[in-house]
């Protein structure tokens, strides 16, 4: 669970899913498997984890506007035409990495380097499926700044993925 | 909006389209581009396998932290 970041914040959501649990089981009429009715509520107390700490800690968003969410430094990454400097690459077999685990080692080093804002909002989106107008919502950030922080965090990550992953494959 | 998109333009249309429906004329744009471009081809199909990949992961229980 990174989007927990630290380890005590997810053994806390965990035991506070656990009593929530306990304290709404009448609300458990079986229409679901055990499992799926606790990740359900594990989900909600993730957000509101993650709505806690962006209340918390607003400046990370506040005072890092232009490096989170400054559109200008993707230039590097293209010519002045508007091409890539570097192409993107085909990645030989991507579905044989999701079997490997040393891949998933590689994509959380690949994520930890992405900045606290970006990385949230990132897994907000991929992971837990949340439409962007929340997490803008959640973040308390402008409709605009959330793509750019997606943008970023792909932007970013498949550059991460290419050169440590899948360039020993690259010919 | 353009028909004729660059790379960079294509690039951040295909991380929005990942995110919201995107209108008549960008996807319109955006099949024109690619159908033209290896690049942004490779780049459209390693958004998706991010997409999966993050799907995927199986979590930190068995990476725990340093």
């Amino acid at each position: 669970m990174l989007q927990l970041r630290d380890e005590s914040a997810a053994e806390d959501a965990v035991q506070e899913t656990l009593m929530a649990a306990i304290q709404g089981a009448s609300g458990f009429a079986g229409q679901s498997s055990v499992r799926t009715w606790l990740i359900g509520i594990l989900k909600h107390k993730v957000i509101d984890h993650l709505r806690r700490i962006s209340r918390e800690k607003p400046l990370t968003v506040a005072t890092r506007p232009v490096e989170e969410t400054d559109i200008s430094d993707f230039d590097a990454l293209f010519v002045a035409d508007g091409h890539w400097a570097e192409a993107p690459c085909a990645w030989s077999n991507p579905d044989q990495s999701l079997q490997q685990s040393r891949f998933f080692e590689a994509l959380e080093r690949c994520l930890k380097g992405l900045p606290d804002a970006t990385a949230r909002a990132f897994m907000m989106r991929e992971v837990m499926g949340i439409e962007t107008d929340e997490i803008c919502k959640e973040l308390r950030i402008s409709a605009s700044n959330c793509w750019v922080m997606l943008y970023r965090a792909r932007m970013s990550l498949r550059l991460c993925l290419e050169q440590t992953w899948f360039q020993g494959e690259r010919e | 909006m353009r028909f004729n998109l660059n790379c960079k333009e294509t690039s951040r249309l295909l991380s929005q389209g990942q995110d919201a429906r995107l209108g008549l004329t960008e996807r319109i744009a955006l099949r024109l581009h690619l159908r033209v471009c290896d690049a942004c081809t490779h780049f459209s199909a390693q958004l998706q396998f991010l997409r999966q990949a993050m799907q995927s992961w199986p979590g930190p229980e068995e990476n725990p932290p340093e």
